[in-house]
């Protein structure tokens, strides 16, 4: 190295940087220019004694108390929102319910509290049927004594179960299996809106052209009361009954379900179906909920899809979304014996329709059809917290680790 | 610190963006024809980059540099343990499961503690290796075992880790808050590379230092406060530690919507912000389930299995839990497997005709749908029954049985069309269809259009080998 080059890099450091040094997370050098292979460096003993890596390319230094960061809560703002739909009708209002109940309203994903509080809570109706129908035998201990009267045991699910809602399902209309008449069958209804005064669903037998038949007769005699008829389908619309049924909602002031299979663009097409007669809020959709382990990951899907399609504009998805959550139970897991390591059967029946129901509930689903009533109780438990932004305590589980158990 | 710009989503990532970065010799090297359908399948995921050896080299360290930047998920990969037994988690592309696909299955740690009776730890140890169930045709597991120090005593965390440590394989999460007793648990599976449970605003240096020794993940816990996760992550990153989960806090019953916001609300901050300070693995605790409130034992473990079912449904990567009962892992366990599934994959199976043993002139005839699930379900029935038999898979599009028909799918036009298209009309000689019990409905119709005679079958293919036993051969 001559003599000019040793003279340059005779740099002179202060002795106090060490101190300036030590609250520094990174130190920059500016307009240095280090050639490899000619560069000595001379540090003039007892004077300072910085270490090396002052001076070679970025060098860091450990941080010494905690870097502050900022949060803001990621929030989106959505052109869509889920139309508001009532259900059921007070006298005031032509019916004889005892209230009615708005769901929907959502102008953001489910339980995104951060964005925008959510309007209505979601609710439950519970199954009740006309006629004996197979149930496993964790479902049918707690309706036993009413199963042979649709009045009593819609009684029980609104005054035990804490139903918000119950669902009369007219299965014996099946021509397959009893095929009731729509005035029979109808009177069935009349005695379950006598027995209670919470909303109903009135549920067909899956065949189009009865279930027409049928909704025309229910729709006519309870003229008024906001019901929901479940469900009206394409078939309907194949089977050329689609309209009446529609026209008998729309005459007698009542509520559709529109239910397809897992698919959006049916369900866009039955809804623009629906339009012709009835207004937004009087159609509610079923999108078809597979049971935990039988494809519940499509049904999850297709409703957070819809959800997310919906708030994003599709006005032919804006409306509040229904789950037949009882399906769960087809799943075999939820009420076939297994071996010891499983039991209680009485546990993993429930909690197959539990997890099943909050699996949907973030998804976005605004209403279930259930029937066990743990599950009912955990998922009104559930709502309840989740509607309830705020309360967590950070003390409660701050020391988690060594809690004993 | 700067955010990171917000990468193209994932979406909208072409393969020919990363085909340009590729060598582009075509030399067949990785096993595609070609570098476009190597991008291709990089673009999908189905490959690394690290499978193309010559962008290992050298000369094109930048683009394979690049690479890697484009395609980062938004959410880091960890890895937790070493070997065959590490388990990679996080490494999430998206926020919702139908934009794309979510990656590495969250798993489901079970905790022992140092105060444990050897005999009990060892027994729960070992419960958690043996836990498996089958689902359709695949096992499902529990993955990793949870050490807590409720001693806080540094020679017990360490004796019991060392002793979990020989008992087991499965990758280890180490907790404690006191990094003394941390560093003797950590001494004793440095190798193992387990998983630190946790920073916190008060022991976040010396546990940095651990993390850096040991070159260990480490998780960082801030409850209810992603501003401090945010502060932590800041240092930790700067302190050198690059891989990092984070612990938002898992408040069950009261706080549960803060819980759901919390995870919400970090990982879109990672997939639509940009966020790299929390684009970091979420652990979840439903373990909390059973601290603080004196409740029975099956109420605590009630809560817990909801809870954790909510967090694999929101957002978390690594869930810690207690109960090791079947009712509460299995439906977590399959919900998990479930919503980890790839959605752009087909779900449904060949139709067709199948044959199960043996089947001769006088065996049994089947039907069913071309759902994957119902159709390996029906499969594992039938062989367990030994039955040798044919099964009609009729395409209803990967529906099941019972939303098929609904959704009339399957018709008794289908059905007929499929005993004719399947042939089976020269492999057996008697006319007996055994439809499903949930097709009870088309028998009427089948029969008229088939001309065989149809036997209800059971609505669950678990009755089928009792359904044949009781009903065939047929009795007129």
């Amino acid at each position: 190295m001559g003599a000019k080059e040793e003279k340059r890099a005779d740099l002179k450091f202060d002795p106090k940087l060490l101190d300036f040094l030590t609250d520094s997370e990174e130190i920059e050098l500016e307009d240095v220019e280090i050639e490899l292979g000619d560069l000595e460096l001379w540090f003039q003993p007892g004077v300072v004694s910085a270490p090396p890596r002052v001076v070679a390319p970025p060098a860091k230094l450990k941080p010494t108390t905690l870097l502050e960061a900022d949060f803001i809560p990621p929030i989106e703002k959505y052109p869509g929102r889920i139309t508001e739909v009532k259900l059921g009708a007070t006298k005031g209002e032509g019916g004889s319910r005892g209230k009615s109940i708005l769901i929907g309203g959502a102008t953001s994903p489910a339980f995104y509290t951060f964005e925008s509080p959510r309007p209505n809570p979601p609710i439950i109706s519970l199954d009740v049927f006309d006629t004996e129908v197979p149930l496993p035998k964790a479902i049918r201990t707690h309706v036993q004594e009413v199963m042979e009267d649709p009045a009593a045991w819609a009684k029980l699910a609104v005054e035990k179960y804490g139903a918000d809602m119950v669902t009369i399902h007219l299965v014996s209309t099946d021509p397959l299996i009893k095929d009731t008449s729509p005035l029979d069958a109808s009177k069935t209804v009349e005695q379950v809106l006598q027995a209670v005064d919470v909303p109903i669903i009135v549920g067909g037998c899956g065949d189009p052209k009865k279930d027409a038949s049928l909704f025309k007769k229910v729709a006519e005699v309870t003229e008024g009361e906001r019901v929901v008829l479940s469900s009206v389908t394409l078939d309907m619309a194949e089977a050329g009954v689609l309209n009446d049924v529609a026209k008998a909602a729309k005459d007698h002031g009542h509520i559709v379900l529109a239910f397809t299979a897992l698919e959006l663009n049916q369900a866009r097409e039955l809804n623009r179906r629906l339009y012709e007669f009835l207004p937004k809020d009087r159609v509610l959709m079923d999108l078809t909920t597979a049971a935990l382990g039988y494809g519940l990951e499509y049904s999850f899907t297709i409703f957070e899809r819809a959800r997310l399609a919906a708030l994003m504009g599709d006005p032919e998805l804006q409306h509040p979304v229904l789950s037949g959550t009882t399906n769960a139970w087809a799943a075999r897991e939820a009420w076939m014996k297994m071996g010891p390591e499983w039991e209680p059967r009485e546990l993993r029946g429930p909690i197959w329709e539990t997890v099943t129901a909050l699996s949907l509930l973030l998804a976005g689903v605004d209403l279930f059809m259930m029937m066990h009533p743990a599950a009912v109780r955990t998922v009104k438990d559930v709502t309840k917290q989740l509607m309830n932004r705020g309360t967590a305590q950070p003390k409660k589980i701050a020391d988690w680790v060594t809690a004993k158990i | 610190m700067s955010e990171r710009e917000i990468k193209k989503g994932v979406k909208e990532l072409s393969p020919i963006d990363v085909y340009m970065l590729l060598p582009r010799t075509n030399c067949k090297e990785c096993g595609e024809t070609n570098c476009m359908a190597f991008a291709t399948k990089l673009v999908n995921r189905e490959v690394t980059i690290e499978e193309c050896p010559p962008l290992l080299e050298k000369m094109h360290e930048k683009a394979y540099k690049n690479l890697k930047e484009l395609l980062a998920p938004a959410v880091k990969e960890i890895t937790i343990g070493t070997g065959d037994s590490a388990i990679k988690v996080g490494g999430k592309l998206v926020m919702y499961r139908h934009e794309f696909a979510y990656h590495n299955p969250t798993p489901i740690a079970i905790e022992v503690t140092d105060e444990m009776p050897e005999e009990q730890l060892l027994d729960r140890v070992k419960k958690v290796e043996n836990f498996s169930y089958e689902y359709i045709g695949r096992e499902v597991n529990l993955d990793m075992i949870a050490v807590r120090s409720t001693s806080n005593d540094p020679s017990t965390f360490k004796s019991t880790v060392e002793k979990v440590a020989q008992a087991t394989k499965l990758p280890l999460v180490l907790c404690t808050f006191d990094p003394n007793v941390m560093e003797a648990g950590v001494v004793a599976v440095q190798q193992r590379r387990p998983l630190i449970y946790a920073a916190t605003k008060d022991n976040w240096k010396d546990m940095a230092e651990l993390a850096l020794m040991y070159n260990c993940p480490l998780t960082i816990f801030a409850p209810n406060d992603i501003k401090l996760l945010r502060s932590l992550a800041k240092t930790m990153i700067d302190y050198g530690v690059e891989d990092l989960a984070l612990d938002p806090g898992t408040f069950i019953d009261e706080g549960l919507a803060d819980t759901i916001n919390n995870f919400t609300m970090v990982r879109r901050s990672a997939c639509r912000r940009g966020d790299e300070l929390l684009g970091f693995p979420l652990v979840g605790t439903p373990i909390t389930a059973w601290i603080g409130e004196e409740a029975p034992k099956e109420v605590l473990a009630w809560r817990e299995a909801y809870a954790a079912s909510m967090l694999i449904s929101r957002y978390a990567d690594i869930l810690l839990m207690h109960s090791l009962d079947g009712w509460v892992q299995l439906p977590n366990l399959v919900w998990r497997f479930n919503i980890y599934t790839d959605p752009r994959k087909p779900v449904s199976v060949e139709s067709g005709l199948k044959a199960f043993g043996e089947p001769d002139e006088n065996s049994p005839v089947m039907l069913t749908t071309n759902y994957a699930l119902t159709y390996f379900t029906v499969e594992a029935d039938i062989k367990s029954s030994g039955a040798d038999c044919y099964l009609i898979v009729v395409d209803t599009g990967g529906i099941s049985v019972e939303s098929s028909i609904a959704g009339r799918l399957l018709t008794a036009e289908k059905a007929a069309e499929a005993v004719k298209e399947a042939g089976v009309e020269q492999k057996v000689k008697h006319r007996y269809l055994i439809i499903p019990g949930l097709a009870a409905r088309l028998s009427g119709e089948t029969e008229d259009l088939t001309g065989w005679r149809v036997l209800v079958g059971p609505k669950d293919s678990s009755g089928i080998a009792g359904f044949l036993k009781e009903n065939w051969p047929p009795k007129e």
